[in-house]
């Protein structure tokens, strides 16, 4: 554990964001903490608010104007230096994003400049940090539209609308490694998208990581495609990361309850009758969020323990880690047959 | 059996937009049994919202025919009509446009009772509109019934789209994408509540949706109805369609899919397609929809001639299928990517 802390090239530690609002300060995120290796792919799977966008978000820092981060660190290594993303100056941020760190939105659909073609979109992306050479940007262009199975020549001289959903969700991804950043985060990258183009822009991206050695933070409430291309699997809920730990672990051992009522959510596709059932009740509210465990209301293993005291984010087995008083009785629970 | 509850016979639908016709159903072909659990399943453009909304005379279609319990919808008038349009309701993707913001709970079910003359004088109308929540599982009743939308979740609001298009106490319901807005945590209840309505209250549920497993879930003892740009290119029982699915378009996109299993999804085999382009319903390629990506394609077949939906010759599983290789008995041939 202690080589990989070293060697983590982003390091979130203890990070917390409110949202002012009329009604109250939202709790977004709480004391969420990860490391990030290199060429690992992260997910961070939860439901629609529960804070998995606010945590990408801060790590570019482009929070909405109303978060605070009220507490934490994102220690990002580049090569022999650390830098807290948090302190950078506004011109060291600009470097930090797309060199460093990029981030690919949801909806690719609307990411490009409708009246520029995508050449002009790729020059000014090059330009504005300090690449003026358009020959070299234009070689560095086509070999990764290529590296994306599109054809390069033809997007490259190509307008946006000129270009299918998929196509330019793609051509997005190629733009987003355009300066060999070391981290890229992915906002939901196949929500909204067809299955069979939702299947090429999976295999695309685990061709690129495969090429590019970056590493990867997607975000997703879609728990196939974590089983399909994480490493690393984070849950959460309410802010908080709940579970996180390798993705065999999180998906055959789970210690959270959380996590394992979502395993037993979701349909699969094999021949077999599905024995499904859904988590009861709705995730709270964050201005004023329960006591103790979050999950306590909605959670078939909770005691006054619960109620009472928030777990910790604590070790079982090696990088397993799970907040929950009753991963034992979870484990147990497991044991017998359904 | 009995007569099937609903048949859509060679319907077409076809939009204007400037001078462009785009052909958005083409000589679709089924029919709904009383109480069976069929699903309508296709990525975005293929036609399946078009088909809920034809089957509810939401919209009517360009050419074909719609019988509702063995008479042609187009053809009911006065009493006959109001009685169609009570019994097939319609549950809308997304709870937060599909309810009046301006109206609570209370109001949005009780304006279809008073509309339609269904519970009597007012006090009727709360009795069963306290039945009604009661059916959805908005219990209790009381923390409901007065709120507006905008003071409910996702799901909540959804289960008053259902309890409205129960109203009218219908014998069809079209789900158009009706749990895919709502957090993957709560679908599976809003799904199981659904389904239960079907012994409950003898309702048929026509099931509409992109999501396979979901479409299997929902229909594990049904049918599935796959639909393709415009048309309908496999129909069959569910099992059998998961098992072993026939037409080349369903196989592709069952190798496709992503399962949340780590070790089964990342073993799965990929069929590759022969083009990752969807044609526009502008331009469609001629013959079947399918062939500029089939992988199986048969050059002077596929790209000549329009296949229908068939029963195939040398399967056992009674699947009909829409290819012409495989309605000539042939063994498909996979064409290397």
């Amino acid at each position: 554990m202690s080589e990989q802390r070293r060697e983590a090239v982003l390091r979130v530690e203890d990070l917390s964001i409110v949202y002012r609002t009329k009604r109250g300060d939202v709790k977004a995120t709480s004391q969420v903490s990860f490391d990030l290796h290199p060429g690992e792919a992260l997910a961070l799977i939860g439901e629609s608010g529960s804070g998995k966008t606010t945590i990408s978000l801060a790590l570019i820092r482009k929070l909405p104007k109303n978060a605070v981060i009220t507490s934490g660190h994102i220690r990002y290594q580049r090569e022999d230096s650390v830098q807290d993303v948090l302190k950078l100056s506004n011109r060291q941020l600009r470097e930090f994003r797309w060199k460093d760190c990029a981030m690919v939105f949801q909806g690719a659909q609307n990411a490009f400049n409708p009246v520029l073609k995508v050449r002009r979109q790729f020059e000014d992306t090059a330009q504005s940090h300090g690449w003026t050479d358009k020959a070299a940007i234009r070689e560095r262009a086509l070999k990764l539209l290529e590296l994306v199975r599109l054809d390069p020549e033809r997007v490259y001289d190509a307008y946006p609308h000129e270009l299918s959903g998929g196509m330019k969700q793609r051509t997005l991804l190629a733009l987003g490694v355009l300066l060999n950043p070391q981290i890229v985060i992915l906002d939901e990258p196949t929500t909204a998208l067809d299955i069979l183009t939702q299947r090429a822009i999976i295999d695309v991206l685990n061709d690129m990581q495969r090429q590019l050695r970056f590493s990867i933070i997607f975000i997703s409430h879609d728990l196939s495609l974590a089983a399909e291309m994480a490493d690393t699997v984070a849950t959460v809920y309410a802010g908080e990361i709940v579970e996180i730990g390798p993705v065999n672990d999180i998906f055959y051992r789970s210690l959270h309850p959380y996590t394992y009522g979502l395993l037993t959510s979701v349909p699969t596709l094999e021949h077999l009758q599905d024995h499904l059932q859904s988590i009861p009740g709705s995730p709270p509210n964050l201005i004023n969020p329960p006591a103790g465990c979050k999950f306590h209301p909605r959670c078939g293993f909770a005691t006054d323990a619960c109620k009472k005291e928030d777990p910790p984010l604590e070790h079982d087995i090696g990088t397993h880690l799970a907040a929950c008083w009753h991963k034992d009785r979870l484990l147990e629970s497991r044991k017998e047959p359904v | 059996m009995s007569p099937p509850i609903l048949e859509l016979k060679h319907v077409y639908r076809s939009f204007k937009r400037g001078r462009e016709v785009i052909p958005v159903l083409q000589d679709i072909n089924f029919a709904v049994n009383s109480l069976e659990f069929l699903c309508l399943v296709g990525e975005s453009g293929c036609g399946k919202t078009t088909t809920g909304k034809i089957i509810c005379d939401l919209l009517p279609p360009s050419a074909g025919a719609i019988e509702f319990e063995g008479k042609d919808i187009a053809r009911l008038r006065g009493a006959e009509y109001r009685r169609f349009r009570r019994s097939v309701q319609i549950i809308h993707q997304d709870p937060y446009a599909s309810l009046n913001p301006t109206h609570t709970v209370s109001e949005t079910l009780s304006y279809p009772l008073l509309r339609h003359g269904l519970a009597g004088g007012r006090r009727g109308v709360r009795q069963r509109v306290h039945e009604l929540l009661d059916l959805v599982d908005l219990s209790p009743v009381e923390d409901f019934i007065d709120k507006y939308p905008h003071q409910l979740s996702g799901g909540q609001r959804q289960r008053v789209s259902i309890a409205r298009a129960l109203t009218t106490e219908p014998s069809l319901i079209v789900a158009d994408e009706s749990v895919s807005m709502v957090d993957v945590s709560i679908r599976i209840g809003l799904l199981q509540m659904m389904m239960d309505l079907r012994d409950r209250l003898g309702v048929t549920i026509v099931f509409i949706t992109h999501d396979l497993a979901l479409a299997k879930y929902f229909a594990w003892e049904g049918r599935i109805g796959v639909m393709y740009l415009g048309r309908l290119v496999e129909l069959g029982r569910t099992q059998e369609i998961i098992r072993d699915p026939q037409h080349p378009y369903t196989k592709v996109l069952l190798s496709a899919i992503p399962e949340p299993d780590p070790e089964k999804t990342r073993n799965k085999q990929h069929i590759q397609l022969r083009s990752e382009d969807i044609p526009r319903l502008t331009e469609l390629p001629p013959g079947c929809s399918f062939h500029p990506r089939c992988p199986w394609f048969v050059e002077g077949v596929c790209d000549e001639t329009v296949p229908q939906l068939a029963s195939l010759p040398m399967a056992e599983s009674g699947a009909e299928v829409a290819c012409i290789p495989l309605e000539r008995g042939k063994e498909l041939v996979l064409h290397d990517a």
